[in-house]
């Protein structure tokens, strides 16, 4: 079984994994921010891949990724980085990119470095299940990488299987239909959305991301799920500079 | 059939394709399955080309550029998508996809706009049909289009400003498309060019295809040959180039020939010369040739002209320029500024800024005497006035 579904298994529920975008607010801090994240407890850490498009991000998302990225932050500054700390991280590391930056790096080569480097697994949420289940489940497995694909909302029944089987890490259920960022309430709508694919009794663990952002959010959606991903929250907390008080307030702010 | 259709799938060889995040997945899949059932019904067809006929004017004219053929000493013909309601050839696709969208029961329309004619044909057919619409202008595009701004807010639109990355039109299609994310249920996304993801290429060259299909009509009224040697476009995403060539794509007498922006030269680090600088990848979720760098990050395009400053290219478009169907040119601003002043003075006519990249290839393209050149003249010049006068000459 590969990390990131032993992590989810053990926890059992309330998973709670934390997405920042690798290079925001410096390059520097990529390291401190994730083993702050560990020493917080957190079960999962999700670094973006900060991209000059990314489409399904809002505000805080695309600001952290433009910012990453005239910090000089690449792929290969990153993969470096993740070498060389790898050995004091026990938290599986999730990254979550574009297809593109994984098809102009060369697929093999992106998997092969991500390997090295002590990933565990990805979110790819523009790389269609089918392409993927033909032409990289396999380069996956061989290297132990996990993958996780999204539903939504207007995800029908038998996607919703299909993302299930080909989800070796988790299936990633966006809340709403929106991009990220978002900071409501959740709705009632939502929660008959969380039931009807509860109810599905799927063989993957579900997380729900998509504006959790507070102690009600994440309490509310781990109700309904295995647990719950926060992103642009924790990235608003970064904005002005890391410090490990803000990650370990942010984080307890969350779990409560 | 090599060229026209894509596979099952969206793909024009290895370009296409639907790369996008789950949360479009329902409403463009839902659009791929009625899309061609739509297109073939009689009712559309019948609704679309009346409106073709009595709202937008066309047939639009073919007409012979005696003044310039003369001056290039060959036959020019140029194909007056200008004289379209609204000034360009984006309205045919308007209108189809405005009918699609009332079948969709859609309440609500957004589109993305660079130079604005696209934008204006939406902002025109959402008036006529009583529909909301959203159109997303990038800051600098609103900047020197402001003409067409004003056109569409006196239409009912909403014009929002895309801040982000060039604040041009690659990032008014970003945020477009986040728009449709948040408003999946009740919004159609009319895309103005041959590009996004599997159906909206096809779509939208087969509601642009009336261009050619009017043309094989007219060069064959006007020279007794049912095809012309050369037809010429201009391309941003490539809908106007799509049009025109659509039914002489598999009829290998009809070179087909496209016009790029070099902007300020091809290597000068401010070109939008997209099949020549750009690499196979995946924007706006399609698979095709773009500008980017060696780790997938997109490139930001600069030409004067708002309408072809895009890092991508329609897939088939790119399929034809890899199999070497179609071949491709670039011109520079100041070649498409000069053949803007030229057409003005000689024909009396004044091109939109976009159009000029095909004029100013003309002496390029190898065209003899006996030859019959079309040009698809996409678009009038009025939105450009303020940069015609601005244009200081090198
Ligand atoms: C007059 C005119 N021609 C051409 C274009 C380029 O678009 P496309 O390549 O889709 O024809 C535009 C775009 O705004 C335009 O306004």
């Amino acid at each position: 079984m590969n990390k990131v579904r032993k992590a989810i298994e053990e926890k059992g529920s309330e998973v709670l994994n934390v997405y920042f975008t690798a290079g925001h607010p410096t390059v520097d801090k990529i390291v401190d921010i994730m083993q702050s994240l560990q020493e917080n407890g957190v079960d999962l850490i999700e670094l973006g891949l900060p991209y000059s498009d990314p489409l399904a991000d809002g505000l805080a998302i695309q600001k952290s990724s433009e910012i990453a990225l005239k910090n000089g932050l690449n792929l290969n500054i990153l993969f470096e980085i993740l070498k060389q700390s790898k050995n004091d991280l026990a938290t599986p590391v999730i990254m979550m990119g574009y297809y593109n930056q994984m098809l102009q790096y060369g697929d093999e080569k992106f998997l092969d470095k991500a390997a090295a480097a002590g990933v565990s697994g990805f979110i790819i949420p523009d790389l269609p299940m089918n392409q993927y289940e033909s032409q990289y489940l396999d380069k996956f497995k061989e290297r132990d990488l996990s993958m996780s694909f999204l539903i939504s909302p207007m995800t029908e029944g038998d996607r919703i299987r299909q993302a299930d089987r080909l989800s070796d890490g988790f299936v990633y259920m966006v809340s709403q239909s929106s991009i990220t960022g978002k900071t409501g309430e959740i709705s009632d709508q939502q929660i008959q959305y969380f039931n009807r694919v509860k109810d599905m009794e799927l063989e993957s663990p579900r997380l729900i991301g998509f504006g959790i952002h507070d102690h009600n959010s994440f309490k509310t959606a781990s109700a309904y799920a295995d647990g719950a991903i926060v992103g642009s929250a924790f990235i608003r907390t970064l904005e002005n500079g890391f410090s490990k008080e803000k990650v370990s307030s942010f984080i307890q702010s969350i779990r409560g | 059939m090599k060229y026209r259709n894509p596979d099952e799938q969206g793909f024009y060889g290895e370009f296409g394709g639907a790369y996008i995040p789950e949360m479009l997945y329902a409403n463009v899949e839902n659009l791929r399955r009625v899309y061609q059932d739509i297109l073939d019904d009689p009712t559309f067809l019948k609704q679309y080309h009346d409106l073709l006929r009595d709202y937008v004017g066309r047939p639009s004219p073919l007409y012979y550029a005696k003044n310039l053929s003369t001056k290039y000493n060959t036959n020019i013909y140029l194909k007056r998508e200008d004289l379209n309601h609204t000034g360009a050839h984006k309205i045919n696709n308007t209108i189809g996809q405005i009918l699609i969208a009332q079948r969709l029961g859609k309440k609500r329309i957004i589109a993305e706009t660079g130079a604005g004619q696209h934008g204006v044909a939406t902002a025109t057919v959402c008036a006529l049909m009583g529909l909301d619409c959203v159109v997303y202008m990038g800051a600098v595009d609103i900047e020197r289009q402001a003409p067409n701004v004003a056109r569409m807010k006196m239409m009912g639109a909403t014009v929002v400003p895309a801040e982000s990355g060039s604040k041009t039109l690659k990032d008014a299609t970003n945020e477009a498309i986040r728009d449709w994310i948040n408003n999946a249920e009740d919004t159609h996304y009319i895309i103005g060019s041959a590009i996004g993801p599997h159906p909206y290429p096809d779509m939208v060259t087969k509601l642009q295809a009336v261009v050619s299909e009017e043309i094989a009509k007219q060069i064959f009224e006007k020279t007794g040959k049912d095809y012309p040697d050369y037809v010429v476009a201009c391309v941003g995403g490539g809908s106007n180039a799509a049009g025109a060539f659509y039914y002489f794509l598999e009829d290998e007498r009809v070179k087909l020939i496209l016009a790029e922006a070099a902007g300020k030269g091809i290597d000068s680090g401010h070109s939008a010369a997209t099949s020549i600088l750009g690499k196979k990848g995946v924007i706006h979720g399609c698979m095709t040739l773009l500008m980017q760098d060696e780790f997938g990050q997109i490139e930001e395009p600069y030409s004067l002209s708002a309408g072809l400053d895009y890092p991508g290219i329609g897939p088939m478009h790119a399929h034809l320029i890899t199999t070497k169907r179609a071949k491709v040119y670039a011109a520079t601003d100041d070649e498409a500024m000069q053949a803007v002043y030229e057409l003005s003075k000689i024909e009396g006519i004044i091109p939109a800024l976009e159009t000029a990249h095909a004029l100013a290839i003309i002496p390029r393209i190898g065209a003899k005497p006996d030859d019959n050149v079309v040009i698809s003249l996409s678009g009038r010049g009025d939105k450009d006035l303020t940069t015609f006068m601005n244009y200081i000459p090198n």
